[in-house]
């Protein structure tokens, strides 16, 4: 078991760094960008030489492995918030990134097990088809369609809530304040039409599968209502899958999304991602690309060790 | 029991036998046999919501295939762009009439009424009452919503009007610089066609004219107008100035430019030039101006996009680049995914291995930072097209391969390809004719669910910015979006007509997907990856 986790960690790092070797050459090889102003431009040539961006390439690798791991400096952000730290600038837009998709997720993770539930137990029956049309529906559609359709009509027809999240100062200089959930609102929503449809979709398949079980036959034989079968024997055995996946939601809510992020402009990650882009701000975009990869790959390796731990029958690492 | 019973109700000796003389065993099926794809095509017919899917899917692409062939203009048109939509034909049914409801101050909403009078003015000589121009077909408003009156201080009230206004009338006369043949052209449409184009220009230095006008405004301040542009009665003799308000009875005097005769003039010598490229200052209806540039009446079925272009035209280039695009990657990705997967899991051991750390990495990557950087590196040196279909490509084949190496584990040991070994066949007479037919369904399947995540990501880049393919030539459903993105509030059918679109194919590629892997592999019905 810990072998199986230890190898999988290797595995992991191991395919990070290639993924970083192969980013960091993709991004050096790229003309940098010099700033108009004269003054500036003279200073960051002065600045990229000290730090060796005029290197051959493979030095230059080993300069930047060598500051990540001496002082966690994954570069310098030049354009974006020039002369600050990468990691910093990052670190910076990751709060309110987190808190929009964590809301989001405390929103439709108890709603898209119910509605899974509901339409497994009703199978066949109106409310699954029902309920199984609107999960298509939903998966489909862009979650930038339902931004637009949530900033029309909560904006716009009704106006209820403000078109933009707003910014720090104007929410009373925290992210907690009632003022800044109330204008993340319509992000959140936007975000979760399609993460509870996706988790319906799941839980209704997987719970399909544990209702026609033939320990369901059993439990019901024994006397407990189809209720208590459901819930105690079921369900519990249908989450094996789904927790995994609800587990990796909330690791992926730190790579949050970019179309929703730039919709409502979220100061977050994503948003930070495309700025970075079109300033050509190279040294943030690598920090983003290991961000989002290690994101990634934390990801999978939660689902992949999550099986172990709810289930003990499943034997990791066997063939 | 009731089987036993009725037999036993029946006397033995009824009972003969059938075919006594004829041997079945030796007969020939008289239906054919039903194959894989035969079986499988008859689980997909019973499926109707799949079969609903092909059928939108099939109407969205003859769109896209027809709608470019039908002659619809591809020109630019900056003056009529973000229009809503509008049909001649369709205007009777009062759909389709370019109708926008907005609201109007009592300055805009007389200006608005008085491009009928104008319009109507032909010789410049102010004969026209205001109330008269209310009849003329070049008077924008198409339904009086009425107003609302808010007190000011003062005693004074603020009027707000508001009223459904025909979009392209809206804009009324246009300052335009011609040259002089063409002026003469005009000149000569107008005799033929009986529409006036060229109308008298405005006196802008006479004192009355409202110069704090937008810019794109000032043809249509064609009466006389204080420094707010309210319209103002000038008594000749005395000079005085009195203000004049919106009322049936209303008559605006007119600020037209005059010679020395007292006639209008139609068009200013601006300079340059020989007969041919002299350029003329005219001001012009541009509703029928434009019916002489095209020949017909401005026609958007869908309205026109943010730059001016027929919405129909750019939907049907767009969804046609988006399916192009998306078949293109299936079809590579079927390409590559389905041999790297044969022969990592045919082969398995030590080459599956190092083939699957090569897979991970490329998997690792966040698909929008290959397509950034793919954009970066390629577009400038192939386009943004070709670069994109790199980056859809480099790590698209993924899940194919990986789908189709455990099809590939799942049948290598079965005893038919055993069997095959045994006769001496070679491993590409295995992979080919007896492991990758039946493997067929999983990758059919897996094609048709790639093409709505292709159609999505490449929406989400052009939305995103990261890839531009709006050109004067080629647009996307992503770029339609993202040009409306900003100013959709104002004009809906910029973002709706996409939208619905891009969300209609999604859900239709996903219910044919959803469709055909029902029907290929019944087992897996139900079952979501």
């Amino acid at each position: 078991m810990i072998k199986y986790v230890i190898k999988r960690i290797l595995l992991m790092l191991f395919v990070l760094f290639a993924i970083t070797t192969i980013c960091f050459m993709l991004i050096r090889i790229l003309p940098r960008e010099i700033p108009q102003d004269k003054v500036l431009q003279q200073a960051y040539r002065d600045r990229w030489e000290a730090l060796g961006y005029d290197e051959p390439l493979m030095i230059q690798f080993g300069i930047y492995l060598k500051n990540i791991f001496t002082n966690f400096d994954f570069g310098t952000s030049w354009y974006v918030s020039p002369n600050t730290p990468a990691a910093e600038v990052l670190l910076d837009r990751l709060f309110p990134t987190i808190l929009v998709n964590l809301y989001s997720l405390l929103l439709s993770v108890p709603l898209g097990l119910m509605f899974g539930v509901l339409a497994a137990v009703k199978k066949n029956k109106w409310q699954d088809h029902l309920i199984s049309t609107m999960v298509i529906v939903f998966v489909s559609v862009p979650s930038y369609v339902y931004a637009f359709l949530v900033q029309y009509f909560l904006y716009f027809e009704w106006g209820l809530f403000p078109l933009n999240v707003y910014s720090l100062a104007d929410a009373g200089g925290s992210w907690f304040t009632f003022k800044m959930f109330y204008s993340m609102v319509p992000a959140i929503l936007s975000l979760s039409f399609g993460t509870i449809a996706g988790l319906c979709r799941f839980t209704r398949a997987e719970l399909t599968e544990t209702l026609t079980s033939e320990y369901m036959l059993l439990a019901r034989t024994k006397g407990l209502t189809r209720w208590q079968a459901t819930v105690r024997h079921a369900l519990k055995n249908a989450m094996v899958p789904i927790l995994p996946m609800i587990l990796s939601g909330f690791v992926g809510i730190l790579g949050g999304s970019l179309i929703i992020e730039q919709i409502f402009s979220i100061p977050g990650v994503g948003q930070l991602y495309i700025k970075a882009i079109n300033l050509l701000d190279y040294d943030l975009f690598m920090m983003d690309t290991i961000f989002y990869t290690a994101i990634g790959l934390l990801s999978g390796i939660v689902i992949d060790l999550s099986y172990g731990f709810i289930d003990p029958r499943i034997r990791m690492g066997e063939k | 029991m009731d089987k036993n019973n009725t037999r036993s109700g029946i006397p033995k000796e009824k009972f003969e036998f059938a075919d006594r003389d004829s041997t079945i065993s030796e007969k020939k099926f008289n239906h054919k046999p039903i194959g894989y794809f035969r079986d499988a095509w008859n689980r997909f017919r019973k499926n109707k919501a799949s079969i609903v899917a092909a059928i939108i899917i099939l109407l969205i692409v003859l769109y896209a295939l027809i709608v470019p062939f039908l002659g619809i203009s591809e020109e630019m048109n900056l003056y009529y762009a973000k229009k809503g939509p509008r049909m001649t034909w369709l205007r009777a049914f009062g759909i389709a009439d370019g109708g926008v409801d907005e609201a109007f101050n009592d300055l805009t909403y007389i200006k608005l009424l008085a491009i009928g009078a104008a319009a109507e003015d032909r010789d410049g000589t102010a004969s026209v009452s205001f109330a008269e121009g209310q009849t003329s077909e070049y008077q924008p408003v198409l339904e009086s919503q009425g107003y609302t009156a808010q007190a000011l201080p003062g005693g004074r009230y603020k009027f707000t009007y508001q009223a459904r206004v025909d979009s392209y009338l809206q804009l009324g006369f246009v300052n335009m610089q011609v040259t002089q043949s063409e002026y003469a052209k005009i000149l000569e449409w107008q005799e033929e066609s009986g529409l006036q184009v060229i109308y008298p220009l405005i006196d802008e230095k006479s004192g009355y004219f409202y110069s704090g006008a937008p810019e794109a405004d000032k043809a249509n301040y064609w009466y006389k107008t204080n420094q707010r542009g309210a319209p103002v009665s000038v008594n000749e003799e005395t000079g005085q100035v009195t203000a004049l308000s919106l009322s049936t009875d209303l008559r605006l005097e007119d600020n037209y430019l005059r010679d020395a005769n007292g006639d209008p003039v139609y068009h200013t010598y601006t300079g340059g030039g020989d007969i041919h490229t002299a350029a003329y200052k005219v001001r012009v209806l541009y509703y029928n101006y434009y019916q002489y540039r095209t020949g017909s009446e401005p026609n958007y079925l869908l309205g026109t996009d943010s730059q001016g272009y027929d919405m129909a035209l750019r939907l049907a280039k767009g969804i046609r680049l988006s399916l192009l695009v998306a078949v293109f990657v299936s079809v590579i990705n079927f390409m590559i995914g389905g041999i790297y997967g044969a022969i990592e899991g045919y082969y398995g051991g030590l080459l599956d291995l190092i083939m699957e750390r090569i897979s991970d990495i490329l998997s690792g990557v966040p698909f929008i930072v290959v397509a950034t950087l793919f954009q970066i590196h390629l577009a400038q040196k192939l386009g943004p097209i070709p670069g994109m279909l790199f980056a859809f490509v480099v790590t698209g084949w993924i899940g194919t391969a990986s789908r189709m190496r455990s099809q590939f584990y799942r049948f290598k040991n079965q005893e038919y390809v055993m069997a095959a070994r045994t006769l001496g066949a070679r491993d590409r007479r295995i992979i080919l004719k007896h492991i990758f037919p039946n493997t067929l369904g999983t990758l059919i399947t897996s094609i048709a669910l790639v093409i709505p995540g292709v159609v999505f990501n490449e929406s989400m880049l052009s939305f995103l910015g990261i890839v531009n393919l709006g050109t004067a030539e080629t647009t996307s459903l992503g770029t339609l979006l993202s040009d409306a993105s900003s100013i959709w509030t104002n004009y809906p059918h910029l973002m709706i007509i996409p939208a619905v679109v891009i969300s209609l194919m999604m859900i239709c590629f996903n219910l044919f997907g959803n469709g055909l892997r029902d029907a290929f592999n019944p087992s897996l019905r139900g079952v979501e990856e």
